[in-house]
């Protein structure tokens, strides 16, 4: 067993048991950050603080609501609404904070995609990363069935019939997968056994699976370190040195804390008015009217759209025929997980200093908006058409990427 | 400094575009576009007569006239029948004429006695050449200057109407017949009582039961219950829709309501404090919650300022 003094304080009694101080300086006084940074390297932490606000939020919800398919949806709208104290509080935060976690998401995303921050040994941060996107994705479509409103319910028919697989004629029907629909909804339409088990996934087993993953974000990032803005490569060790010897100015890193996180508080701030705004004064984009109208299986709704941040991978299924659309649809999930890989130069630097790389990203940002826009819209006429093209042009991005990025090195 | 609002821009202008896109925009394409006139009910016919109270409640109250079938509280006039047996005889329950006078436009009420089903746009529903009347008779004349009648008795039901109509009221009088309400604990048959013995709940259920039996029968289908339907379709929605359902819902059975514009804010009033109770808390919150928040970002840019002085 291993010896211990008599402490004299209570810090150094758990400093002895937990090594407290070395924990501190290795998660935050003496955790390296480059000091070439902007605003958008706080976006880790807006995220961390909205997960957050979600947990908390979610679990003064989880108090009142009712998974019955009698009792959800007045569970939600009236009980929350009316019965409770500030329980409409908790829904509005609860409700924005869920959409605005994918604008920030993919905020987040796209500024490791400007500034090459997956690739060189940051591989597994992007794939934990894209990992957590989808699990993200999963948890705000389960939540989103819980209201039990029209729109939950159509879109979890909408959506639970893409496991239905290829047509039966495609290659003698391997693809196809009879029974499966039937078996992710413990029925044969969404009904009580549906909302039972998206309730669990959307409480537990989901989050449980959220918070693993941000620490396997998080650690990923030890060992390559954050990015910086001019992608620049540096000895860690030596700057690390040079700020603890006082020549703060002169080193390229700050400390996590408290330097790094006053400036993460900062964006924090500002983010917050922004996210408060929205909460009091401008929530109905996060809470569509339709799914103010009760669920009624009987009453297909005139117009079924998912939630604004699934619109573009929907808008790559929908133009298309069904088997050729679900092919499309498999592509446009997998394609962010492979950038590292489709991405063949060894460049790490912002898009606007690579060559053709420049027009892919900004090509990129404005099809997906393209894309976006398009899947709310109603599949006609030249809406229709632009979707197609915006599709096709995003797989045609993906493909083409490899040779985007070779001519680089030779530069 | 200049370079993170350069950034800043980039981000702002293309979440508004996105934002532009699946919202305003998106919305403009996938609704079909009404212009409401305010309840002016223009293609109704004016009366340029002036009605005589008097007149009018003789009218009104005469052997065979409105009481027949419609009650008046306002005048001690107990309804004829009660409302389950009402919607057996006429399929919808007539309406208690005390607050008309009050919520409803004076012209809707000219044409509505002179002729219901053209006023109240369900001509497509009740057609008297194919034999379909609907269940409340066009006045026909007492035998005297009709149109002078006819403004008699709309100006008898104004001199009656409370001068203070609750949102409450206006809604159960102008909706509350056939649509529930039951976050505001509304049926169709009224406020829904509370009962000491489970007997007199199921037996208050069944009859609800059976009174929606017979309005589902009278409509084609059970009107929806309004708990919630202002979160559920715009507000424009709402008013051109109340104005005219022809216009948003062609052929719908819901018939013209007739409302005047102060009627319609009465209604709107009472489903804003079922459908969207936090509204008044939220407002008296917001400003609050939001100077926090700007004090918060001040403190935190001024410990950023001073963290970053030296590096």
């Amino acid at each position: 067993m291993a010896h211990f003094e008599k402490a004299s304080s209570i810090t150094e009694w758990l400093d002895q048991r937990l090594a407290l101080t070395t924990v501190k300086k290795v998660i935050a006084l003496e955790y390296w950050i480059p000091k070439n940074i902007n605003f958008l390297w706080a976006m880790g932490m807006v995220l961390a603080f909205t997960f957050a606000l979600l947990v908390i939020s979610g679990i003064f919800l989880l108090m009142y609501y009712q998974p019955s398919v009698d009792t959800a949806f007045d569970s939600v709208n009236y009980t929350l609404m009316s019965e409770v104290g500030f329980g409409w509080l908790w829904r509005h935060i609860h409700g924005v904070a869920a959409s605005v976690v994918f604008l920030v998401i993919y905020i987040h995303m796209f500024t490791g995609i400007y500034y090459g921050s997956y690739k060189k040994g940051r591989e597994i941060i992007w794939l934990s990363g894209m990992l957590l996107f989808i699990v993200f994705s999963a948890e705000a479509f389960s939540g989103y069935m819980l209201p039990w409103g029209q729109m939950s319910y159509w879109a979890g028919m909408v959506i639970t019939n893409l496991f239905e697989g290829f047509s039966p004629d495609i290659a003698g029907g391997i693809l196809n997968a009879p029974g499966l629909v039937e078996w992710i909804r413990g029925d044969y339409v969404p009904g009580q056994a549906f909302l039972s088990r998206f309730f669990m996934l959307h409480v537990l087993l989901l989050p449980l699976v959220i918070m693993a993953l941000i620490a396997l974000h998080f650690a990923a990032l030890r060992i390559p370190h954050v990015n910086n803005q001019d992608g620049e490569e540096f000895d860690y060790h030596e700057a690390a040195k040079l700020y603890k010897e006082g020549n703060t100015k002169e080193s390229k890193v700050i400390p996590f804390q408290p330097v790094f996180l006053s400036k993460d508080v900062f964006v924090l701030g500002v983010y917050l008015i922004f996210f408060f705004y929205l909460v009091f004064y401008h929530f109905n984009f996060a809470m569509d009217p339709v799914n103010f109208d009760p669920a009624d299986g009987l009453k297909t709704p005139a117009h079924i759209y998912p939630e604004w941040y699934f619109l573009w991978s929907y808008e790559i299924l929908r133009p298309f025929p069904k088997d050729p659309g679900l092919i499309a649809f498999g592509f446009a999930q997998m394609a962010f997980f492979l950038l590292p890989f489709l991405d063949k130069s060894d460049t790490v630097a912002p898009a606007n200093r690579r060559g053709l790389f420049k027009y892919w990203f900004w090509i990129m940002i404005v099809d997906m908006i393209v894309l976006t826009v398009m899947g709310k819209l109603p599949p006609q006429g030249i809406w229709n058409h632009i979707g197609l093209v915006a599709a096709v042009v995003f797989i045609a991005l993906f493909v083409a990427l490899p040779w985007v990025t070779k001519n680089e090195n030779r530069a | 400094m200049k370079n993170e609002l350069k950034i800043l821009g980039v981000v702002v202008v293309f979440t508004a575009i996105l934002y532009w896109g699946v919202e305003p925009f998106a919305h403009t394409q996938m609704h079909k576009h009404v212009d409401g006139e305010h309840f002016a009910y223009s293609d109704l016919n004016e009366s340029t007569k002036k009605g005589n109270v008097e007149n009018g409640k003789t009218l009104v109250m005469g052997a065979g006239a409105c009481t027949g079938c419609h009650g008046i509280q306002a005048v001690a006039h107990k309804a004829p029948m009660d409302a389950a047996t009402a919607v057996s005889a006429y399929g919808v329950n007539p309406p208690d004429l005390s607050t008309a006078g009050g919520l409803y436009s004076e012209k809707f009420l000219v044409n509505l006695i002179e002729n219901p089903a053209h006023a109240l746009k369900v001509e497509h529903k009740f057609d008297v050449a194919k034999g379909k009347m609907h269940p409340m008779s066009a006045f026909y004349g007492a035998g005297g200057d009709k149109a002078q009648e006819i403004a008699d008795m709309v100006a008898f039901l104004k001199s009656i109407a409370p001068k203070e109509i609750s949102p409450k009221n206006a809604y159960m009088d102008a909706c509350g017949r056939c649509h529930a309400n039951r976050y505001g604990k509304l049926d169709q048959l009224g406020q829904t009582p509370t009962f000491k013995s489970e007997t007199d709940t199921l037996k208050h259920k069944v009859a609800v039961l059976e009174y929606q039996d017979k309005l589902k029968a009278y409509m084609g289908k059970l009107p929806p219950d309004l708990s919630i339907i202002i979160r559920a379709r715009s507000e424009h929605f709402l008013e051109t829709f109340v104005e005219n359902p022809q216009s948003q819902l062609e052929g719908t059975s819901m018939p013209r309501v007739g409302l005047s514009t102060q009627g319609f804010e009465k209604v709107k009033a009472y489903l804003t404090q079922t459908g969207d109770p936090s509204k008044t808390a939220r407002e008296k919150i917001g400003p609050w919650v939001l100077l926090f928040t700007l004090v918060f970002t001040i403190l935190a840019y001024l410990w950023k300022k001073s963290m970053w002085k030296d590096h």
